[in-house]
């Protein structure tokens, strides 16, 4: 809050001829120093977004600011950020050397200049040694790995990914996050990452915006998004969740699957009508009879690190477990579950609304 | 069994090969070293390295080159617009269209086009320039034979282009290179290869073109081409003519040779 945001959207639009808008009316902010993650599924306009900070689009309405100065208009080559590209786009006639200095040459520093800030860089992408190979003969982490080079090296304020990863198999994705989230520490520069993956975006990012057609549905950590989410569609994209409707009926007290719980949420009208959210690591298998609920079990996955069981209630609600206890499919049993467990979510409330009906309940709830 | 039945596959092939490639070269070459009589002689090659062949010879190789060079000119600009056209596939049918007509009636057409009396000349006087002389001339000939070998220097130009990957364009303009660094930096070294084969579809048949010297350029533009013609239909003598052939087909071979390599690899 203290510091002036890096770069603000202003009510922006993005909208092709005669197509529905990729983006519609979308303001945000971005502070310096900070990992920042646009999640959404494919066509929710995260991208959009990303070619719009880096210039290769104009939006049709509303304003772009990069360090308080307005930049719609200004091409993608007098812009102080740099991209990493999906398919990392490194020029296939030049070394690796070549590739990571263009930015550089087009600035016409000195040969050494050049030199000592391409050792650099490729020091900190741990490509040393490497500078003369072809990019044919790299593989797809260290191709990933130059275009990280090539874009820092000409120390971009904010460094733009699109999907780095996405390319990579599963352990080097792993580790290219802690990596990249590591680099970005180690930069203190802001990063503006683009991904479809939920646990990417919530291992990596200091801030994560989930976005769905064209609309941004929730900002805020990651654990503030997981713990929290606003409404169904950001319940159901971040992580795996058990989403009942319910009634409120009264402050901290919810009924669902027939039964009555209390719960930590409060500023609801009574006996409105909410959807609850409860994750299913949350859940706790007991013996049948005990806990808060029962359910008999329908199947039963072994995922390695938890067992993914699916049941049913009496009222025919479908519940997901994760549990390290293997049960036996159609056996009845019990489930517990903490109030903090609970979640409710009003319909068609936005962030706004859900913050300030945050902030004034906890007051309430600071002078009980 | 199986890899003889496969060869008798080859058959085909091979014949033609023989018959229609090695047999005409090796005539050509026979020939080259038989002089008007049938006797065997080195003089057609001494008579080819005279002054007179020699000139013909560079004035070949210079109105090939200007060929080359403004096809290239007018082809790579539009090969460039047309990868960012709308229905680039109807404009890219619209430019090759007239390859489809025949050569000798397109150079009829530009007869009667640049005549005296030609729709060029009632222009020029239309615009108070005057009537000009430009059949036979130079300027005819070059601008004749660009518009017939556009189309070769097109295709293979926008088909490099088409491959291009447009990310890399975004690349390099992100990497802060202006549009005229980016085409310099990157588009066009990336392009090279369609920029070689179209140079090669272009000089080396401009090298040996012998109709348009004639009905275009009046005679007044001899090239190796029309040597060749002359020899073998009207002073008849087919050694000479053979020579000269042999000499085009080693200069080919060279060109072919020198803008063929450095291919490899150059994609990624």
């Amino acid at each position: 809050m203290t510091s002036q945001p890096i770069i603000r959207f202003d009510n922006v639009t993005m909208q092709y001829d005669g197509d529905d808008a990729v983006l519609s009316d979308v303001s945000f902010e971005i502070e310096p120093g900070k990992f920042y993650t646009l999640l959404g599924p494919s066509g929710c306009g995260k991208t959009t977004i990303l070619r719009l900070i880096a210039g290769f689009i104009q939006p049709s309405k509303g304003d772009i600011y990069l360090n308080g100065q307005r930049i719609n208009g200004v091409p993608a080559n007098k812009r102080q950020v740099n991209t990493v590209f999906q398919d990392y786009a490194l020029f296939p006639h030049l070394n690796v050397y070549e590739n990571v200095a263009f930015g550089l040459r087009v600035k016409k520093l000195k040969q050494a200049v050049i030199d000592e800030k391409v050792k650099e860089a490729l020091r900190f992408v741990n490509l040393t040694g490497y500078e003369n190979r072809e990019i044919r003969e790299m593989s797809g982490g260290q191709r990933q790995r130059v275009a990280i080079a090539r874009a820092i090296v000409n120390e971009p304020e904010v460094l733009l990914l699109d999907e780095p990863l996405s390319a990579l198999d599963l352990k080097l994705r792993t580790e290219m996050q802690s990596e990249l989230r590591e680099l970005q520490r180690r930069l203190g520069i802001t990063f503006i990452f683009v991904t479809h993956d939920q646990e990417e975006a919530l291992a990596m990012s200091d801030e994560i915006f989930v976005l769905n057609k064209g609309r941004i549905e929730q900002s805020g950590t990651p654990t503030d998004i997981y713990d929290e989410p606003i409404n169904r569609f950001v319940a159901d994209f971040i992580g795996e969740s058990n989403i009942l409707p319910g009634v409120m009926i009264r402050d901290y007290y919810v009924e669902f699957a027939g039964r009555s719980f209390d719960c930590m949420d409060g500023g609801f009208h009574p006996n409105e009508q909410v959807e609850v959210v409860i994750r299913p690591e949350d859940l706790e298998i007991t013996a049948a009879g005990a806990g808060k609920l029962q359910i008999r079990v329908d199947s039963q996955l072994f995922r390695g690190v938890h067992y993914e069981i699916t049941g049913h209630d009496e009222s025919g609600n479908r519940w997901l477990v994760h549990s390290t206890r293997k049960v036996r499919v159609g056996e009845e049993i019990g489930l517990d579950f903490d109030p903090e467990a609970i979640h409710i979510m009003r319909f068609g409330e936005t962030e706004e609304e859900f913050d300030k009906r945050i902030e004034a309940f906890t007051e309430v709830g600071d002078e009980n | 069994m199986r890899t003889s039945a496969r060869n008798y596959y080859l058959v085909p092939y091979v014949a033609w090969i023989a018959l229609f490639v090695v047999a005409p070269i090796v005539l050509i070459v026979y020939y080259s070293f038989q002089d008007i009589e049938g006797n065997w002689s080195l003089g057609n090659y001494a008579h080819f390295f005279t002054p007179v062949y020699m000139r013909m010879t560079l004035s070949s190789f210079w109105y090939a080159l200007l060929i080359t060079f403004f096809s290239l000119l007018i082809a790579y600009p539009t090969a460039f617009l047309l990868t960012r056209a709308k229905h680039k596939q109807l404009w890219l049918l619209l430019i090759i269209l007239p390859s489809w007509v025949n050569l000798l009636l397109k150079a009829y057409a530009f007869i009667g086009l640049f005549g005296t009396y030609g729709a060029a000349n009632a222009f020029l006087e239309a615009v108070g320039i005057g009537r000009q002389q430009i059949l036979f001339t130079d300027f005819s000939f070059v601008f004749v034979s660009v518009y017939i070998f556009i189309p070769f220097m097109l295709l293979p130009v926008f088909n490099s282009l088409e491959e291009l990957n447009p990310s890399l364009v975004q690349a390099a303009r992100d990497l802060g290179a202006s549009p005229w660094t980016t085409f310099r930096r990157v588009v066009f070294p990336l392009t090279i290869g369609g920029v070689k084969s179209g140079c090669q579809a272009v000089f080396i048949p401009a090298l040996s073109l012998f109709m348009i010297t004639r009905l275009i350029a009046g005679n007044r533009v001899i090239t190796l081409g029309t040597a060749i013609e002359q020899h073998f239909l009207v002073t008849q003598d087919w050694g000479m003519g053979a020579t000269i052939a042999v000499f085009l087909v080693i200069v080919m071979a060279v060109i072919m040779v020198v803008t063929g390599q450095r291919r490899k690899g150059a994609r990624g």
